[in-house]
């Protein structure tokens, strides 16, 4: 029997979040930006009419504040989590099945389920819309592959009205529309693969689907043969009910204003590894290297360009803070240089390596060591009192590198002090 | 397991333990045991506990759709809401004529009563200091949700 995916996703999401509990937003171009300020991570559609990109840094649009009225917002995680969060739920109770594939979107397995696949889409869309004032578009497809492009049909095809099914077109008229679609709109082809692609004329999306195992396997990885695959409707891909430990665990942000002192970057680099070390220990795993880098950017044309990085192996897989912070802070000694303008650092934990012992329950005899105990507290203490309640004097205190989030609305749905105001 | 309506309480495990989704902000009240063991005799109370009173549960009928807002002004004193009260507010309901629902009106929510007629939909004020509001059918009115529950501290 063929499967039935669909992949839902929230339009615009962060936007749309921000739009609920301000309706003043609503027809006006907002962007909201990436953590610290620094990129335009969600648009509206009116930003995007404005030609504004996603990824874009803000300084590059900030004019269009002043000519088009565009309004800016700093990110708002836990509003954007907590949206997340209900959507997710209620988009479970239309399927047996479901992959939560990012903050705003899932797959979820409609095979075997009777009734119109697009019918129940809609039912989707209706209740998102109802329940949490936002719109989602469904892609629906016999694989994740093509419901993922499904996906982007029903986004761009103003007649889709946010539902496209592969199933409800006769095989030519899939073929004509796969012929109109440039191949870099295939999940996990890319900018880069695309331009590779290009040069074996392999253009559209039909193109890809009709070239050869062969000549596939002599030029890419499995990855790409799979992706073929499911192109042609072969289901590779499953559906993940629960998010595997990621490979590589980053944190990364610019700074406020350029820095150029070791004693400052140390404190960002371990304020980074804090972060890090923490969403490691939530998907318990263990590590092997930690690389750090820094950047002076390329925006100042003019100014000297330093932006390296390094590897630094640990003697023993770790997730104690202390250990994965003293790598990385010997690693940022050996690549620092004096005289640059530093304007952005991070860390990478990686060497994935799973946590041997299980972890030891309140009655067993043996006791986690100390050093789980103090990172395990730590967490609890942060959990319950806030981010940073419990930290680390090496990521210093005042942290006068750090870049501000200026604009964040209220977490009106996570904090009381914070509602949203009803007139009355 | 959906709470079901008619109680207006969750699911329950056995001992009392309530079945929370996983989002739930409320409070879960998980019970250690029916009752603290006492050394001498058993309370005879025991066989007779129940389960513990959530007021979440009670409230929030639909956790994923429903949303506090925090009220500001007076116009709407004669339904019970008053300045600085909570409103518990349910989207999921369907906006019938007649009940108290919060409205995004010219880029602002505002709480009033609604009153659907031929001619558009008119937003009651509750206080006759306040005027009503009709919005004529082409008008830009979105309802945003229906008032569950007021909380007011006297």
């Amino acid at each position: 029997m063929s499967r039935v995916i669909a992949l839902v996703d929230g339009n615009n999401f962060y936007v749309s979040c921000e739009r609920v509990f301000k309706p003043a937003l609503e027809r006006r171009p907002v962007v909201v930006l990436s953590n610290n300020d620094g990129c335009v991570v969600s648009r509206s559609n009116e930003a995007k009419a404005l030609g504004i990109r996603m990824g874009v840094p803000f300084f590059e649009v900030r004019p269009l504040v002043n000519s088009h009225g565009l309004v800016w917002l700093s990110s708002n995680y836990a509003l954007y989590g907590d949206m997340s969060a209900r959507m997710m739920t209620l988009l479970g109770e239309f399927a047996p099945r479901q992959e939560i594939y990012s903050i705003d979107e899932c797959f979820l397995d409609f095979s075997g389920i009777p009734g119109s696949a697009t019918a129940r889409a809609r039912d989707i869309r209706q209740r998102i819309c109802q329940y949490l004032g936002i719109t989602t578009c469904t892609g629906i497809g016999s694989t994740k592959t093509l419901a993922k492009l499904a996906n982007h049909v029903a986004k761009t095809r103003n007649e889709c009205k946010g539902v496209f099914d592969w199933a409800e077109l006769p095989a030519a008229e899939q073929a004509a529309l796969m012929d109109k679609l440039p191949v870099d709109k295939v999940w996990g082809v890319g900018r880069k693969f695309a331009a590779q692609l290009k040069r074996m004329d392999i253009h559209t999306v039909l193109d890809l689907r009709g070239t050869g195992v062969a000549r596939i396997r002599k030029n890419f990885s499995v990855v790409m043969e799979r992706t073929v695959a499911e192109l042609n409707g072969e289901s590779c891909l499953q559906l993940e009910d629960c998010m595997a430990a990621k490979a590589h665990i980053q944190a990364t942000r610019s700074f406020g204003r350029p820095v150029t002192e070791l004693g400052e970057l140390r404190e960002a680099v371990m304020s980074y590894v804090i972060r890090a070390a923490e969403r490691l220990r939530r998907q318990p795993s263990l590590r092997t290297q930690v690389t750090v880098f820094i950047h002076t950017g390329k925006y100042r044309p003019g100014t000297p360009c330093h932006s390296p990085a390094t590897l630094v192996p640990l003697a023993v897989p770790s997730d104690d803070t202390r250990r994965l912070g003293a790598a990385a802070v010997h690693g940022l000694e050996q690549i620092y240089r004096r005289g640059y303008r530093y304007k952005k650092a991070g860390v990478m934990l990686m060497g994935l390596q799973p946590v041997i012992a299980a972890q030891t329950g309140l009655f067993t005899a043996d006791q986690p060591s100390r050093a789980t105990r103090l990172m395990a507290t730590m967490d609890a203490i942060n959990k319950t009192y806030g981010m940073n309640t419990a930290t680390f004097a090496g990521a210093g205190i005042e942290q006068p590198w750090r870049m501000q989030s200026t604009r964040r609305s209220p977490r009106y749905t996570t904090s009381w002090h914070e509602l949203a105001i009803v007139a009355a | 397991m959906t709470p079901s309506p008619e109680s207006g309480q969750r699911p329950y495990l056995p001992f009392g333990i309530p079945l929370t989704p996983a989002n739930d902000n409320g409070r879960q009240w998980l019970p250690l045991g029916a009752s603290k063991v006492s050394a001498g005799f058993p309370s005879p109370a025991t066989d007779h506990i129940d389960q513990c009173l959530d007021l979440t549960g009670y409230l929030v009928l639909h956790p994923e759709a429903t949303f506090f807002l925090r009220v500001k002004g007076n116009s709407m004193t004669g339904a019970g809401i008053h300045h600085g009260d909570l409103l518990i507010v349910d989207r999921s309901l369907e906006p019938a004529s007649g009940r108290v629902v919060v409205a995004a009106l010219n880029g602002e929510l505002t709480v009033k009563r609604m009153q659907r007629s031929g001619n558009g939909i008119t937003l009651k004020a509750e206080n006759p200091a306040y005027p009503d509001v009709t919005v004529a059918a082409d008008q830009d009115l979105q309802i945003w949700g229906v008032v569950a529950h007021v909380v007011h501290t006297p």
